[in-house]
């Protein structure tokens, strides 16, 4: 079986510029791509001019509701979500109920992935046991099991004392911890960023600086450790500028950031709309155009999706009381690509961050355009339009932080080793 | 004659209907006071207290101005603990539209839950307290105080003391009363009045003897004991050595300022008994009485709204 894309546009080898072109897939593998290939036989064509042929994204960071919060989402109606959304492989968080702090479970996310045909699932195992920042979890038998790295998902190892053991511990199997960089103790309560908006919705704040203050405590720890820390969903200049000069001095830290926190900030909050509750909070302007600068200099390693499904109930509270989280997985692309609309980012980077950078940070063969690499594509139109809309969206979390956002740049089709899976 | 929906805070308001609510308010008190109590605006209306947070006076008042407007008036207090959150709060909004409730005063420990109300329920919403975010009827009640005793509501200078950072009364009163012209000026350790709070024509202080100085009126607000148990504050004693309202701090302000507070006081914690109860200077008991009438003209504005 075979399918050959005609005149459409993808990164050469470089992975720097697009060139226009025709790639062939066969038996679900990339065989060939260039300058006109003819017309194979029996290859069914797709006639896409115009349109910009990509991997599969890489979406490192996402929650999904299996197991446990099933109302939710199920890994079914997440994997309809990415497909729909351009993503051929998610790094899955542990914050799951059980959470996924035992080998067994991590056999189960990795089956369930590959049960729907669509989506790699590549499970993150709990740091700590049971996600209760008390006692390591354990490393050696969860990677071996698959597991890609470890992390309490969306709670920060609150304890000194035990990340700077995770981080050391992890180090002797080459793995790294991800951390949710806010101080537990700042945090706690919190419902928004501390400021005027906060302050006059009456709304309890949590101060930007315990971003930075867990930063510069992880990246100090990873320094007398030796060990490798990642820092998920990065929201704050000052953060990133710690970021910035960890790096400059080859520490082993790396890190991301989401959607939300380059396109809104808290303004988006509005009159109190729970869709807007994400963790960590939306920040003040500066900081979102700080996470900008950091995308478009390379100090964020990739952009996630951090998709936390959440259902009506969940939000439908006073703003203190909702449930943290905003979907991401169908706007992972498209709020992306704004930025190369706006000027932002050149179209390669923003490829990158979505596909090349995590895959080679998850250590799997994926995000390039290569012969011989399993055929995961994603097909989009970059300047075909839509509007995002809660309750008009792939899969069954409906719960977006961006309402009414109108997008240029949709997909076409997204194709999983060679078989097509949306569109 | 100021049009208004819903009532859910001072922000949103302009002098113009600020200025309306008092005028109109200021007739009620005349009419409360001439004993002739029993009018018929609302009459076939229902007013529905939907209380998730204790509050007897604020209830009562509240009740109190819509029998006098000849409304149908039921009290439903829902205490927060026994309920599993907000869930209650659209179940509850889907009861009171079943019941074609017309007036729906709301008070819940959480800010912005009289907002997720009003989208979901065809009645008007006036807040009566939410969390930590406003109290306009109060604001409202503060400003007739005022305007009654000093002859006007602009160019004053009115220091709000204590938990101004927990404190709906103090943001509802900050707004009502820049808007309308007034120096505020805000005193109280800075672990209970963040910086954040400052807007234009607001000042903020850590010292009572510097933000007293010439002013107006002094408004003390309550302290919460959890404010002890959480660490913003050591002690109530030594919250009131620093804070409290008495005598000696008193004379710092202008030598005819006025007292007030919204009530419940901790006397010896933010306001020492003697200041609170000096009639000559304390309009603590006054507040009292302009609430009813500021709630009756606020509930008249609200339905006659809805008619149109």
């Amino acid at each position: 079986m075979s399918t050959l894309f005609r005149k459409v546009s993808y990164l050469d080898e470089a992975a720097q510029n697009l060139v226009e072109g025709d790639l062939l897939v066969r038996d679900g593998l990339i065989a060939d791509f260039g300058q006109n290939l003819g017309r194979p036989d029996g290859a069914e064509v797709i006639e896409a001019e115009g349109a910009i042929l990509a991997p599969g994204l890489v979406d490192m960071r996402a929650s999904l509701g299996e197991p446990g919060f099933e109302y939710r989402e199920t890994i079914a109606s997440a994997a309809q979500a990415a497909a729909a959304g351009g993503i051929t492989s998610i790094a899955v968080l542990p914050d799951s109920q059980p959470p996924i702090d035992d080998p067994a479970l991590v056999h189960l996310i990795i089956a369930r992935g590959a049960d729907t045909g669509s989506v790699d699932l590549l499970p993150y195992a709990a740091a700590t046991r049971g996600l209760k920042g008390e006692e390591l979890a354990e490393y050696g038998l969860l990677r071996a099991a698959g597991a890609v790295a470890f992390t309490d998902g969306g709670k920060a190892i609150a304890s000194s004392r035990l990340m700077r053991l995770a981080l050391s511990y992890a180090s002797g199997f080459g793995a790294r911890i991800v951390q949710h960089p806010e101080d537990a103790e700042l945090a706690k309560g919190g419902a928004a960023t501390a400021g005027a908006r906060a302050t006059w919705m009456g709304l309890p704040g949590i101060p930007a600086a315990a971003e930075a203050i867990c930063v510069a405590r992880d990246i100090r720890l990873a320094e007398l450790t030796g060990g490798a820390v990642h820092f998920a969903h990065v929201t704050t200049g000052e953060a990133l500028e710690l970021i910035r000069r960890a790096k400059e001095k080859r520490l082993r830290v790396t890190c991301d950031t989401a959607p939300p926190y380059f396109d809104l900030n808290e303004t988006a909050i509005g009159d109190y709309r729970t869709y807007t509750k994400l963790s960590p909070p939306l920040r003040a302007e500066e900081d979102r155009q700080a996470v900008l600068a950091a995308l478009k200099n390379g100090t964020i390693d990739a952009i996630a999706s951090d998709h936390q499904p959440r259902d009506a109930d969940d939000k439908r509270l006073p703003f203190a009381d909702a449930a943290p989280g905003g979907a991401g997985l169908a706007t992972l692309l498209g709020i992306t690509l704004a930025q190369v609309h706006n000027g932002v980012l050149t179209m390669a980077q923003a490829l990158a961050l979505l596909t090349r950078n995590p895959a080679e940070w998850l250590g799997i063969e994926a995000g390039v355009i290569a012969k011989g690499r399993k055929a995961d594509l994603c097909l989009f139109h970059p300047e075909r339009a839509w509007v995002v809309r809660a309750g008009k969206l792939p899969g069954k979390a409906q719960n977006t932080p961006f309402d009414g956002r109108a997008l240029e740049g949709a997909v076409l089709g997204t194709w999983k080793a060679g078989k097509r899976v949306y569109g | 004659m100021a049009s208004l929906k819903h009532l859910l805070g001072i922000a949103g308001l302009n002098p113009v209907t600020v200025t309306a609510l008092l005028d109109l308010a200021e007739s009620y008190v005349l009419l409360n006071r001439s004993g002739k109590t029993q009018r018929d605006s609302l009459r076939g209306r229902t007013l529905i207290n939907l209380f998730f947070e204790d509050s007897t006076r604020t209830r009562t008042s509240f009740e109190l101005a819509g029998r006098r407007l000849g409304a149908d008036v039921v009290n439903m207090s829902v205490a927060t603990s026994s309920v599993t959150k907000g869930e209650t709060l659209l179940d509850t909004a889907a009861t009171l539209n079943a019941m074609n409730c017309d007036l729906l005063v709301v008070r819940h420990n959480r800010s912005g839950a009289p907002a997720l109300l009003a989208e979901k329920v065809s009645a008007a919403v006036i807040n009566a307290g939410d969390g930590t975010h406003e109290h306009p009827t109060q604001a409202l009640l503060d400003a007739l105080t005022i305007r009654r005793h000093k002859g006007r509501i602009s160019g004053l200078t009115v220091a709000i003391c204590g938990d101004i950072a927990h404190s709906r009364v103090a943001r509802s009163n900050i707004l009502l009363l820049t808007m309308m012209g007034n120096f505020v000026r805000l005193i109280g350790p800075p672990t209970l009045l963040p910086g954040s709070i400052g807007i234009n024509g607001v000042e903020i202080f850590h010292s009572m003897e510097e933000g007293l100085k010439g002013a107006d009126i002094v408004m003390a607000l309550r302290l919460q004991k959890e404010r002890m148990s959480s660490g913003l504050v050591p002690s109530s004693r030594e919250f009131f050595a620093y804070y409290g309202l008495d005598r000696k701090k008193l004379s710092y302000a202008k030598p005819d300022a006025l007292v007030m507070h919204p009530g419940p006081m901790n006397r010896g914690v933010e306001i020492d008994s003697d200041i609170a109860d000096d009639d000559a200077r304390s309009l603590i008991k006054e507040q009292v009485e302009m609430g009813v009438a500021v709630r009756m003209a606020v509930l008249d504005t609200l339905a006659r709204s809805s008619e149109v």
